[in-house]
């Protein structure tokens, strides 16, 4: 086991398979994630990009291959384990719960950080009430600080569709994790909309959490992130700055097909 | 933030829950005494009845933990309910003493009662620790068969359990001091070592037991388990990943409500001072699903009004249909309806043979009416409202604060 410093990636992505079958979804897939970057990873539909995903987040761990995290080897760790490792997610088709207020959502995303216990619970101990307060005082904050603060107490299903996108965000965040895996965060936005979510992941990556977005717009992508991993067919057809992943022939075909 | 955390602890709107426990609390206190009074002192067996109804209410309340907060179908929860009445059973009679241990046991009442309890919850673990895995349709199937399991153990064990004749002479309760007076035909005075035989001690007990249990289920919903029990019953998937433990907060969900069953049953087997294989059926676990969903699945009053009124229509109504119908026939000059001829039985043996047919119909009509519950959590009652009055719903309490 390699020993963590600054230079150490915070995810390592070790020749990563994830097999449905016959299917081969991800295909030996290598990359490192560095500390405190935006990092994307882009390419078109069923690239192997949510799979991948889901692999890291343990939701469906990888057929082969390793997925180390800062340091640590995190291949097939149950999903609660990796958001107690650090590592939280949003989905790409909304997955909030959605009879339960905004508020309850992000109170929800801070159930691994807390510590009461059944007898806390049962009988409202003194430590049980402080900590209410304080995961509500820092739901309040999370809320505040992705901008949906009016919705506090409205449940979830009925925000505007924008805002359901923050307060997945917010509940992310609300794990307290080193990195954050966004998956197509801005589907369906307005441009103005991107223009916005673009200042809040900048707003995120300042306050010390590394980002990972899976994106279909390059617009998005090659505004936000230093660096870019393209999948095609679940195998990595390209990697480096947008520049370079731009200029790539390879790329340009499997976005707009070989020229004859 | 001041202002967003006011509007948060009082949340403006409407709650009729608080009003219910008012009723609740209020009728409690007045039922005893306004039964001795209409029946002129007679009204033992009422009270006593009342003090049935309290285990049911306990079921419900434990099952609403199950089915309403962590949305797991539980068909099978009669048998922690006899797994509590038999320990009970077992630890507090002579009966030991014919199994093969050939010692009787006499745990007193209070101990047994966390006795039955744990072993309730132990039971709820190791037949969860399998099977919480399974989503949905196949945990109803696993828990049915739990349920048809158990009493049929108790009924086979002869050795044990002394099969169907169930166990009798179980200890009687002893308080380890009373306070009787006036409301007892006593004069005021402290008792020690007060045995509980009378129905209006049960009746107090009861309602102390169903007050406390219910301050303690409303706080595990307001806590972080009712939180993590509300996501995963909405989207396991995404609760996993925000860190919740799915498998050990739906199995967490299932040994309190085990407990709650087995508690129940532990005062169930006192009070009756016998336990039989029969009383454990399918229909029990049936009755005690049928109290939560009407009275308004999740939200604890609606719970308790639910297996209340079930309660009565079930030992009460039912029962005294056949002659209500005999005396309505005559009443309205058609005596004719209550002679017997060929197949006919007259009314009221008629009525006596359709009861359960019309102990279905009311509950047909009644979620038909009313399939949120009478009275349904907020989340209940959107989620049965939905598309309907999609706008509606959406409530920005900030419009008053800000």
């Amino acid at each position: 086991m390699t020993i963590e410093t600054a230079a150490t990636p915070i995810l390592r992505i070790d020749h990563v398979t994830k097999r449905f079958g016959g299917l081969v979804a991800v295909d030996d897939v290598t990359f490192d994630v560095k500390r405190g970057e935006i990092f994307a990873l882009i390419g078109p539909n069923g690239a192997g990009k949510t799979t991948l995903f889901n692999g890291i987040t343990g939701i469906f761990p990888p057929t082969a291959g390793r997925v180390v995290f800062q340091g640590r080897e995190i291949t097939g760790a149950k999903p609660h384990q990796v958001a107690a490792f650090g590592i939280a997610r949003t989905f790409q088709n909304i997955r909030l719960f959605e009879y339960m207020s905004s508020l309850d959502n992000v109170r929800l995303g801070q159930h691994c950080r807390m510590h009461a216990k059944l007898w806390d619970s049962l009988f409202k101990t003194p430590a049980e009430h402080r900590e209410e307060q304080r995961v509500t005082e820092r739901a309040i904050e999370l809320l505040q600080f992705v901008g949906i603060e009016r919705y506090t107490h409205i449940y979830a299903r009925n925000l505007p569709y924008g805002s359901q996108r923050r307060l997945e965000i917010a509940r992310a965040l609300a794990t307290n994790p080193s990195l954050l895996l966004l998956d197509e965060p801005a589907a369906g936005f307005t441009p103005q909309e991107k223009v916005e979510l673009m200042a809040l992941v900048h707003k995120i990556v300042d306050q010390g959490i590394t980002v990972f977005l899976i994106e279909h717009d390059m617009k998005v992508v090659m505004g936000v992130s230093r660096r870019i991993v393209v999948l095609d067919h679940g195998e990595k057809i390209a990697e480096g700055t947008p520049e370079q992943v731009r200029r790539d022939k390879r790329v340009i075909e499997a976005y707009l097909g070989t020229q004859h | 933030m001041r202002s967003i955390r006011s509007t948060w602890e009082h949340d403006p709107r409407k709650n009729p829950n608080e009003m219910v426990y008012i009723l609740l609390g209020i009728g409690a206190l007045a039922f005893p005494i306004g039964v001795q009074i209409a029946t002129r002192g007679g009204g033992s067996f009422l009270i006593s009845q009342a003090a049935d109804a309290g285990v049911y209410v306990l079921l419900a309340v434990g099952l609403n933990v199950v089915v309403g907060f962590a949305g797991l179908l539980d068909l099978g929860y009669a048998a922690f309910f006899a797994i509590g009445a038999y320990t009970y059973a077992f630890v507090a009679s002579d009966h030991a003493e014919f199994t093969p241990l050939h010692q009787a046991i006499h745990i007193p009442f209070w101990i047994a009662l966390l006795v039955g309890m744990f072993c309730a919850a132990g039971a709820g673990a190791i037949l969860g620790a399998p099977t919480l895995r399974l989503r949905g349709d196949y945990l109803a199937i696993v828990t049915l068969g739990f349920g048809e399991i158990v009493p049929r153990l108790f009924r086979n064990l002869n050795e044990w359990t002394s099969g169907v004749n169930g166990i009798s002479a179980l200890d009687t309760p002893v308080l380890p001091i009373w306070l009787n007076g006036p409301w007892s035909g006593d004069a005021l005075a402290l008792v020690p070592n007060f045995k509980i035989i009378d129905p209006m001690a049960y009746y107090v007990i009861m309602v102390i037991l169903v007050a406390i249990c219910v301050v303690l289920v409303n706080n595990l919903r307001r806590s972080r388990l009712g939180r993590a029990w509300m996501a995963v019953r909405e989207d396991e998937v995404a609760a996993a990943a925000m860190g919740v433990n799915t498998v050990g907060i739906k199995l967490l969900a299932f040994s309190i409500g085990a407990a709650f069953s087995g508690f129940a049953g532990t005062f169930y087997g006192a009070k009756l001072s016998l336990v039989s294989p029969e009383n454990f059926g399918f229909t029990v676990s049936i009755t005690i699903l049928i109290m939560v969903v009407l009275g308004g699945m999740g939200n604890i009053p609606g719970v308790i009004v639910g297996s209340l009124l079930i309660y009565y229509v079930i030992f009460n109504v039912l029962p005294g249909l056949p002659q209500m119908a005999a005396d309505f026939a005559n009443s309205i000059g058609a005596p004719g309806l209550n002679s017997p001829s060929g197949d006919y039985p007259g009314l009221s043996g008629e009525v006596q043979r359709l009861k359960f047919l019309i102990f279905g119909l009311i509950l047909v009509l009644t979620m038909l009416l009313r399939p949120q519950g009478l009275i349904p959590s907020r989340q209940r009652e959107q989620e049965l409202q939905k598309g309907v009055h999609e706008d509606t719903t959406i409530v920005d309490v900030n419009a008053e604060t800000t």
